[in-house]
């Protein structure tokens, strides 16, 4: 690989040697020099609009916005002089002129990009005060709220929804002072074509964009003695949950978050990772089905609902290739609504079950139809890992010293397949490490898939199993998603299996998961992180297979008889439905 | 389709059967009679005035007459206005219902109709267009064909030397050569920022890329300015060519002309002049056999004062919301959809195919040293020739306002003229003298802008002139960076504050803080320049600002607000119109005895002081 | 969403929005284009023709709204039957037009922008319509009145009520 081009610029006085290519901004950090972002966003928004990251560049009028900036060779660059210290406090207090500052009931209180310049530049009351916007808050949907009356325009979720997940539910309307973030006709993002991925949350640094809240109820479910009231976690919370209480991205904490639940007073808590392999029994066997049968292939998962959400939207005609497995948490909660109550005699209708993910979507998930295996609601609520996170935090306990505790049983040990349904490929990874096997009809020593395994947008991969040629692909993030189905639409896909994830990275990086500021984003790789912290938890699993798991075998031999039964299908799987992008 | 020969022979015959409207002396017995069918003088019932005297002509069966409709002369003031050449004679404000007169009397029985003749400020009649004072300081350029031809006949274009420097150009030049030209002429960008042009064209031209576009920026934005309506209006084709020129300079053959949609006769006038020149064979694939191929189209505007700034430009003719991109890089390396793009505005281009034909040196002995050649103004407000002027550059603001403009109105005094619009700054009477060009006007804290030059006489508050710029802005600011979305909408707010009354001290300080930040952080031209229009009536009407915020007094009297109407005892002979006039019964008084205002009911609409025979009563 | 409009004969909409649609390729440059011809066809753009031109353009429909309220000359509802617009453009300001403005406002009971009860008139404030010469100019509809008083918008518009 040839050297890149190296540039020498000075900022502040400091002179440095930085690639070619590289931003005013980059290079500061580099050399320890702090400039502050409010609209940039790594790879998403690169616009320079807020004009917090304004430097002054020798020989240019007016200020400069480093994200944006490329270093050039013998650029001199000051970044902190009064004049740019009086224009950034100029531009925080016109930001917060038209900010409802309501910081104290704010869900981002703490964790606010924009709180936290207001502090370190001792904006302490506002210069430039004058009319504000008012707006009415949406929270018609189950999964998402949208409060305008905090959003500073630095149009990171605009960006993030058309060009990272190329839906395009939110755009700015209106102009000047009147400009809004807004969707079609300015509807509820109910009510038009918002997948509820939650990407946009992830990227707003104030509180404009949030999860609807289920803390309340599920606290007050906690606090009925008449409740049976039980728990689940997803994969991909226990290596973000930690970040919370300051951990180290990618911490495993799953002992620790399951003391915590505990502690909350949850009757049981089990792991949704259980849930997980039936989803590989059920979809592993549809796909062998289907493969053997000619059925409308390539198949395709169904796990993230932002993505069934979003193929009901947008190809209706392409249902058919969607696996009618329910995800992973659905199943669970049937099985607990039906299995797990008959043997330990509950009624179901007394059991109230709380999912907890890395997503918001989910919340929508459960409202849908069809999702009522054993006649009650597979799932009664969902907490977003944030949510988890803030109830932790209201019960006092301190999480980095929690004790480890194990998931309850009868469902207590799940295998390292579940937990890689967290990260994008792990889906494809644990359904190939059991088909391979039915389809050879004997165990294999290959246990890893790293062909769909990292980062890359869409991977793919050719494989052997059994005599037969299968090709598989992965796409996860939307934009992605709309590429292979758009190969699929027009006759050009010649994949058999297809696992596409709403989410860029998977459900690592899911809509209700801990968000990271705009600067970590930029300088750490959060979804890998993350991933390899679910990597490590398969490897170091006693059980890697979903149907090596033993409580798995034992529902199945038990209740559910086999992978595809009619009670399988009657508790496990769903059906989908043509929606309308626009209700209005 | 014509053959070059073709377009020879056209103009050859034309420039003789048109000799009449440019040679006053012209030895014949044919008559023209030019109407203006500019946009004023259209909404005057201009296209009326046309068919009435045809339809005159035709009653009084004269075959040597013909009627024609050409662009604006530039004295709107007058419209609408209807001269008949070659004798040049002169009619303002003709009403459809003249029409016969002005057939009988003058091309009849070949006098004049005296009463239809104007008075020149000085108060002597005119006979003549040329007696006019209003063009006496005059030079057109950029306007030579407007009032001229019928911009909607390319033939009378071509007669004019239409297309000729396009055929030097593509004949006799080469790329290089007419950038160096258009380098060596002087000339800037007429937009406003006055950027070198031939620097403009040379940056395009060097870009690397199989596809360059040419753009004509005709989004004329700033209130109160209509140069390049009126070129687009009356000569349209001189915007078309030169647009070629620049495609060949430059390595483009594709243009597109973003006009903005409230201009709707210009609109159809542009595409008509690009329906000819294709059918000419002007426009196309391989014009004249020489291998160019050019091809334009029209893009409007839907009302969005930010797309005049280049970027934001193209981003409309892309299809989406005005919001200017970040510079650089520039649209010279990264335009329309990425490419080597050439923006300059309609003005600009106007001036092009003379210097082509002139050569650089004609054009670079006119104006000052760093500006040349001239500069169409559209002069509006309190002066009594409002129109379109065009002058050298270097001409002063005096001799605008007084000698061509004719003064002000009504007896009032000159207190300042502002230039440059939403963007520039007013200029007051110790500035008069300044030479107009790009870099005086911006030592003064004006700009030269696109030319709209409005003047405002004693009664203007300049308060009230700052806020209705700044009101401009807000509603025009596309709301992407921060400073100018939020800022200049608090600026508005302090200025509100201020005209009301509920000005505080230190609010002048506030202002020039947030202006000066403004001005630094705003990512484009808008929001740079929004500020300027209220740091420039601070720095000279700095006791008005302070009048109005410490003796809560409105000097000039506008600020409603501030308004408290007295009559005065020794005036008032008690004839209770003001009391029959008020709208909320503020007045009291006996019949025959001074009568006197109750401030707390009075709403200051001024009816009483407006209808008051013995001017008893003052703000 | 039910493909139609609210104010007008609505199949019809569906019909006249796809022959205008028709005539533009399937490029999203032409969006401001269509707009234009869809805001002069209807009198304003109606939802159900935001949603045919994104489904048309291959366009989220957020992102047609987003121009459609850039845009000052399109309109999410219908004007009035006569459109009173007052130029606001700085040779009218100056000239007084404001005192014009508030004179309609008073007149007919609304603000700018919105449309009287009975759909008859509507205010708008434009920024020059170029006849400065004239200024102060203010047009119903199509017709030009220059050289305006309030006590001329007053006559006027006392004809337009009775028409």
């Amino acid at each position: 690989m040839s050297e890149n081009k190296m540039i020498n610029i000075t900022i502040d006085g400091k002179q440095l040697s930085v690639e070619e290519g590289k931003t005013v901004l980059e290079a500061a950090r580099q050399a320890n020099i702090e400039i502050p972002t409010l609209c940039f966003l790594k790879d998403i928004n690169e616009v320079g609009d807020c004009r917090m990251c304004i430097v002054e560049i020798e020989g240019r009028r007016g200020y400069t916005p480093s994200c944006i900036q490329k270093v050039e060779e013998g650029m001199n660059i000051k970044t902190n002089t009064p004049a740019l210290i009086e224009a950034r406090r100029v531009v925080l207090d016109l930001i917060l002129s038209n900010h409802d500052r309501k910081c104290l009931t704010c869900t981002r209180n703490g964790n606010c990009e924009l709180q936290a310049l207001a502090e370190k530049y001792n904006v302490t009351e506002i210069e430039y005060d004058g009319e504000r916007n008012e707006y009415e808050i949406d929270e018609l949907s189950p999964a998402i709220v949208k409060d305008l009356n905090k959003c500073i325009l630095c149009r990171r979720c605009v960006a993030t929804c058309n060009k990272v997940q190329e839906i395009g539910a939110i755009s700015v309307a209106n102009r000047g002072f009147a400009s809004c973030v807004s969707t079609a006709s300015n509807a509820s993002l109910n009510d038009v074509n918002c997948t509820f991925c939650g990407q946009c949350i992830e990227a707003c640094p104030v509180g404009a964009l949030k999860e609807k809240d289920s803390t309340q109820v599920v606290w007050r479910k906690l606090r009925d003695k008449d409740e049976y009231v039980v728990v689940q976690t997803a994969p991909a919370v226990r290596v973000a949950l930690g970040e919370e209480f300051g951990m180290e991205i990618g911490t495993n904490v799953a002992g620790k978050m399951v003391t915590a639940l505990k502690r909350l007073g949850f009757d049981k808590v089990f792991d949704t990772n259980t849930g997980a392999d039936f989803t590989i029994m059920e979809e592993g066997t549809e796909f062998i089905e289907r493969l053997k049968n000619n059925g409308v292939l390539p198949m395709i998962t169904s796990c993230s609902p932002g993505w069934v959400r979003y193929i009901e939207m947008n190809y209706p005609d392409l249902l058919p290739h969607v696996s009618t497995c329910k995800s992973p948490h659905q199943m669970f909660g049937a099985i607990i609504k039906s299995y797990y109550a008959e043997k330990m005699n509950i009624d179901p209708a007394k059991i109230f079950m709380v999912s907890v993910m890395p997503c918001i979507s989910k919340k929508f998930e459960i409202t849908r139809d069809d999702m009522a295996g054993a006649g009650y609601p597979d799932v009664d609520a969902v907490l977003t890992t944030r949510e988890l996170a803030r109830m932790i935090k209201q019960a006092n306990l301190d999480f980095t010293t929690l004790e480890d505790s194990g998931f309850d049983d009868p469902m207590g040990e799940a295998t390292g397949a579940g937990a890689i349904f967290g990260t994008t490929g792990g889906v494809m990874e644990a359904a190939l490490r059991t088909v391979s096997e039915v389809l050879e009809g004997k165990e294999l020593n290959k246990l890893e898939f790293k062909e769909v395994r990292g980062e890359k947008d869409i991977k793919k991969a050719d494989l052997q199993i059994a005599g037969k040629d299968i090709k598989v692909a992965v796409a996860s993030g939307l934009a992605n998603a709309k590429k292979i189905m758009e190969e699929i639409k027009n006759g050009n896909a010649d994949y058999q299996f297809v696992e596409i994830m709403a989410c860029p990275g998977g459900c690592v990086m899911g809509g209700g998961q801990p968000i990271k500021s705009s600067k970590i984003r930029a300088t750490v790789d959060v979804r890998k992180k993350r991933a390899e912290g679910l990597y490590s938890i398969d490897e170091k699993s006693q059980f890697r297979k979903s149907h090596e798991n033993p409580a798995v075998k034992k529902i199945y031999d038990e209740y559910l008889e086999k992978p595809g039964s009619h009670k399988a299908h009657e508790l496990l799987h769903t059906s989908y439905v043509e929606r309308e992008k626009y209700k209005m | 389709m014509k053959k070059l020969e073709e377009i020879h022979e056209i103009r050859e015959q034309k420039r003789k059967e048109l000799d009449l409207r440019v040679n006053l002396k012209a030895d014949t017995q044919e008559k023209h009679i030019l109407v203006c069918r500019g946009t004023g003088c259209t909404s005057s019932k201009s296209p009326k005035i046309i068919e009435e005297l045809n339809k005159a002509i035709k009653e009084n069966n004269l075959n040597n007459v013909r009627v024609i409709q050409t662009g604006c002369f530039g004295l709107c003031a007058k419209g609408p206005i209807v001269i008949i050449r070659p004798e040049d004679t002169f009619y303002a404000v003709v009403k459809p219902e003249d029409c016969a007169e002005i057939v009988k009397t003058h091309l009849v029985d070949g006098k004049l109709v005296e009463r239809l003749l104007c008075k020149d400020i000085d108060g002597t009649e005119v006979k003549r267009l040329d007696e006019l004072n209003f063009y006496k300081k005059q030079k057109r350029i950029a306007l030579k064909n407007c009032g001229v031809i019928d911009p909607e006949n390319i033939d009378e274009y071509i007669a004019f030397d239409g297309y000729k420097a396009l055929e030097k150009c593509l004949m006799e030049m080469t790329p290089d050569e007419i950038i160096e030209t258009v380098t060596n002429s002087g000339l800037r960008g007429r937009g406003g920022a006055g950027f070198p042009t031939g620097k403009k064209w040379m940056f395009t031209k060097m870009a690397q890329s199989d596809q360059k576009y040419v753009v004509c920026n005709a989004d004329e934005g700033d209130p109160g300015a209509f140069m390049d309506r009126s070129i687009l209006e009356g000569d349209p084709h001189c915007v078309v060519e030169a647009m070629m020129i620049a495609g060949y300079a430059i390595g483009a053959n594709k243009g597109y002309i973003y006009v903005r949609a409230e201009y709707p006769i210009a609109v159809q006038r542009f595409q008509k002049a690009i329906d000819q020149a294709r059918e000419y064979g002007i426009l196309g694939k391989n014009i004249w056999n020489t291998g160019f191929d050019f091809d334009l189209e029209i893009r409007l505007g839907a009302g969005a004062f930010v797309c005049g700034e280049e970027t934001a430009l193209l981003e409309s003719i892309e299809g989406r919301r005005g919001q200017p991109r970040l510079k650089p890089p520039f649209p010279a390396n990264s335009g329309l959809w990425k490419e080597p793009t050439l923006i300059n505005n309609v003005e600009t281009y106007a001036n092009i195919t003379k210097i082509i034909l002139n050569g650089a040196e004609w054009y670079s002995s006119i104006g000052t040293e760093t500006s040349k050649g001239t500069k169409v103004f559209a002069l509006g407000g309190n002066v009594n020739n409002i129109g379109l002027v065009e002058v050298p550059m270097g001409t002063t603001l005096r001799e605008i306002v007084f000698d061509i403009g004719g003064g002000i109105p009504n007896g009032r005094q000159f207190k300042a003229a502002q230039t440059g619009g939403p963007s520039g700054g007013c200029i007051p009477a110790e500035h008069l003298d300044t030479p107009i060009d790009y870099e005086s006007l911006g030592k003064i804290g004006s700009m030269m802008g696109s030319g709209g030059l409005i003047v405002m006489d004693d009664s203007k508050c300049m308060v009230n002139l700052a806020k209705f710029y700044l009101g401009f802005t807000v509603d025009e600011s596309c709301g992407k960076c921060t400073p100018c979305r939020i800022g200049t909408k608090r600026m508005l707010e302090l200025l509100e504050r201020i005209t009301e009354g509920k000005g505080e001290e230190g609010d002048i300080e506030k202002l020039e803080k947030l202006a000066n930040n403004i001005k630094a952080a705003s990512v484009c031209g808008l929001g740079q320049t929004a500020p300027n229009p209220v740091l420039s009536t601070i720095k000279y009407f700095r006791d008005e600002y302070e009048a109005h915020i410490k003796d809560k007094k409105c000097p000039a009297g506008e600020c409603k607000a501030l308004a408290s109407y007295s009559i005065d005892p020794n005036k008032c002979k008690g004839c209770g119109i003001c009391k029959k006039q008020c709208p909320v019964g503020a007045i009291s008084g006996e019949v025959k005895s001074a009568h006197v205002i109750d401030p707390s009911i009075c709403i200051k609409c001024g009816a009483c002081a407006s209808k008051c025979p013995f001017k008893a009563i003052s703000k | 969403m039910e493909n139609k409009c609210c104010n007008c004969n609505c199949g019809k909409a569906d019909e006249d929005l796809q022959k205008i649609l028709s005539k533009y390729e399937k490029d999203k440059s032409n969006l401001i284009q269509i707009l234009n011809e869809v805001q002069e066809h209807y009198g304003y753009v109606p939802k159900s023709a935001q949603l045919g031109i994104s489904e048309y353009l291959d366009m989220p429909m957020s992102e047609v709204y987003g121009v459609v309220t850039f845009y000052s000359r399109f309109t999410l509802k219908p004007k009035g039957k006569y459109n009173v617009a007052v130029c606001l453009g700085t040779a009218c300001f100056v000239k007084g037009s404001e005192k014009i403005l508030d004179k309609a406002k008073e007149i007919l009971g609304i603000d700018v922008g919105e449309t009287t009860a009975d759909g008859k008139f509507s205010i708008e404030a434009t920024r020059c319509i170029g006849a400065c010469g004239l200024a102060p100019v203010f047009t119903i509809n199509d017709e030009v009145y220059g050289k305006a008083t309030p006590e001329l918008i007053e006559k006027v518009l006392e004809e337009y009520k009775n028409k």
